[in-house]
């Protein structure tokens, strides 16, 4: 048999102690750090290069407080950048988020094959980016794309899908609502299966049709759920980049007049090739975050205004 | 956002028991589901699945059957993957190996940290507990892209650009990981069970490895699921800090567009067929477990 000593149990009882008081601090401590490490550093770095004339092509890069700033505001590519990244932004995100209401709501019901009809809205979702923006490219395409054949076959005149602003918004817009609305429709669905069943009986007992029921329990209910995918979307759809990539036949202008270059391609354009220009690039980015800060709060108020206005 | 709650829903809501019919309740007609519902779901559902299933006639044709409609499949599918898997620009099979090589890596880790800051922020005590939980919910709502330009200076300092650890340390954690974690852990795993081990003299290390990881499988393996598709499909960040001779899946399809517009379209649409075979995989085996994977996920606010 062995006999602990008084000094094991001690420090036995030290490692415990010890144990419990810095084990949670390790156990969180990896993903703060590489956080902070690949995070937070590089968009605090990008306000600090945003200061300079900072080119990847030299090494010496010169202070020029806010001139970059200025620069760019007065760049008529980056407002035309801007322009169009709100136009596709806008067209890409309100249908979107109305269709998957609508399909949401349809799935809360009583149905056969609920999984595979979950998993026949989702599959857009997991498809790729880059697959999604080659298919739809050809999709698109001038003379032996899908879309016009149907237009020809109808009587409607083709579309040059490139060469115009509304048509090029539209076809981008098409792919990120097919890629997101059946995952927007399952979170929707989501918080409709909380909503007690007995708000419903007592609406209908009182006479309310199921549209009134919809736009008087339904939406006012899921309001938080409505305001988190449209601020999701917001995000996301400000730094739009693959799809309009994709749609140019991968070069990074955004068609001839530079009708669909969004944002986020005009900063890799403009830190990634021609001049490399990292100075200008960074200003850029932080005016997109502050865009992207300032829409999320405006989609915030937007909704719950709408809501209550609804409710009411 | 609020503050997040440890409620979950239900992953399947229990079916309304059925009623007969001349007791049902007014309310009840919102919840049956009429034809005309089926036949709105199966048009959104035709919709979903029409783009791929169309590339995928394209990727089975003759290259200059393209210019044929109404489009039919063809029996050259085969034969056209072949000719995107052996094309060198392209090099779409080194292209999938470094896509599995970092996408398994970042999985790994994901679920890794994320369980353990889950286990953490779940059923451990300690001082700015709640804090650090919301600094966590907060970096869920970060753009990370607008910090590339750094990251990109960055992985040219230690001389990481066109390697694949440049797409894989960056990734290694997430917020949304460690929060689904938590939220999970804070139900799946009774305090009593923590709080037993630790009488039994359990080291925490112990508690997380033999109590707490087993317990949190089933999450586990949805966060891994997400995680891992989410990684083959990323395409932004390899775009800049990869190049040809080592790329991603999403960047060879991209070389095998960039080079093949205009001509060989069969060639480019069996490697899109090729890269999202994979997927499509996935997610027919695992299909429910990712839905309630987001399903659960959205359960935030």
């Amino acid at each position: 048999m062995t006999v602990r000593s008084g000094g094991t149990l001690r420090r036995r009882y030290r490692f415990s102690r010890l144990d419990v008081r810095v084990s949670p601090y390790l156990y969180v401590a990896p993903f703060f750090l590489l956080f902070a490490a690949f995070g937070v550093f590089p968009i605090l770095y990008t306000a600090y290069a945003s200061l300079f004339h900072w080119s990847l092509l030299e090494s010496e890069h010169t202070y020029r407080g806010l001139s970059n700033y200025t620069d760019v505001l007065t760049d008529p590519l980056f407002w035309n950048a801007v322009y169009n990244t709100i136009g596709i932004f806008i067209l890409a995100t309100v249908p979107q988020l109305a269709l998957a209401l609508g399909i949401a709501s349809l799935l809360t019901r009583r149905l056969r094959l609920r999984t595979g009809l979950r998993m026949g809205i989702l599959v857009p979702n997991i498809t790729s980016v880059a697959a999604v923006g080659i298919v739809f490219g050809l999709l698109f395409a001038d003379r032996y794309g899908l879309i016009n054949w149907v237009l020809d076959s109808v009587g409607i005149p083709i579309v040059e899908w490139r060469t115009h602003r509304w048509s090029s918004w539209a076809a981008i817009s098409t792919m990120v609502d097919w890629r997101w609305t059946g995952y927007n429709a399952l979170i929707y669905l989501a918080a409709m299966q909380a909503i007690p069943r007995d708000l419903y009986e007592s609406a209908a007992l009182d006479g309310a049709g199921p549209l009134r029921q919809f736009w008087q329990i339904t939406v006012p209910m899921i309001r938080p759920t409505i305001v988190f995918t449209a601020i999701i979307s917001t995000i996301g759809g400000m730094q739009l980049f693959t799809e309009p990539l994709l749609f140019g036949y991968g070069i990074p202008r955004g068609g001839a007049d530079n009708e669909y270059q969004t944002l986020a391609m005009y900063i890799y354009q403009t830190t990634f090739t021609r001049n490399f220009d990292v100075g200008r690039g960074s200003a850029m980015s932080w005016l997109l975050f502050l865009f992207i800060l300032v829409l999320a709060l405006v989609n915030v108020a937007l909704i719950r205004r709408g809501v209550k206005g609804e409710a009411r | 956002m609020s503050a997040p709650t440890v409620v979950r829903p239900a992953p399947a809501r229990p079916a309304p028991a059925r009623v007969p019919a001349k007791r049902r309740a007014p309310g009840a007609r919102l919840w049956e589901a009429s034809p005309l519902t089926y036949l709105a779901l199966v048009f959104a559902i035709v919709l979903s699945v029409f783009p791929i299933v169309w590339s995928f006639i394209i990727a089975s044709q003759d290259s200059d059957a393209i210019y044929d409609y109404p489009p039919r499949p063809g029996g050259l599918l085969l034969t056209n993957m072949r000719h995107a898997l052996s094309n060198d620009d392209a090099s779409l099979i080194l292209g999938l190996v470094n896509s599995a090589i970092v996408a398994t890596a970042v999985t790994v880790s994901v679920v890794f940290f994320s369980t353990l800051a889950g286990f953490a922020f779940a059923k451990l005590r300690f001082r700015g507990r709640n804090a650090l939980l919301l600094a966590t919910i907060a970096t869920m709502m970060v753009p990370t892209q607008l910090g590339v330009i750094p990251l990109y200076l960055l992985m040219v300092k230690v001389g990481w650009t066109g390697q694949l650890q440049a797409v894989i340390v960056p990734f290694l954690v997430n917020g949304f990981g460690v929060f689904m974690m938590r939220q999970y852990a804070s139900s799946a795993v009774p305090d009593e069970l923590i709080e037993a081990a630790r009488v039994d003299g359990c080291s925490t290390w112990r508690t997380y490895w033999n109590i707490v990881l087993p317990a949190l499988r089933p999450a586990a393996a949805v966060l891994g699921l997400l995680t891992f598709m989410q990684t083959w499909n990323e395409f932004l960040w390899p775009f800049i800090v990869l190049n040809p001779n080592t790329p991603t899946v999403q960047l060879s399809l991209k070389i095998l567009a960039a080079g093949y517009y205009n001509t060989d379209y069969a060639q480019v649409f069996a490697g899109t067929a090729i890269s999202v075979i994979p997927l499509l995989i996935v997610f027919v085996l695992f299909g429910r477990q990712i839905i309630s994977g987001i399903m659960e996920g959205s359960v935030k606010a």
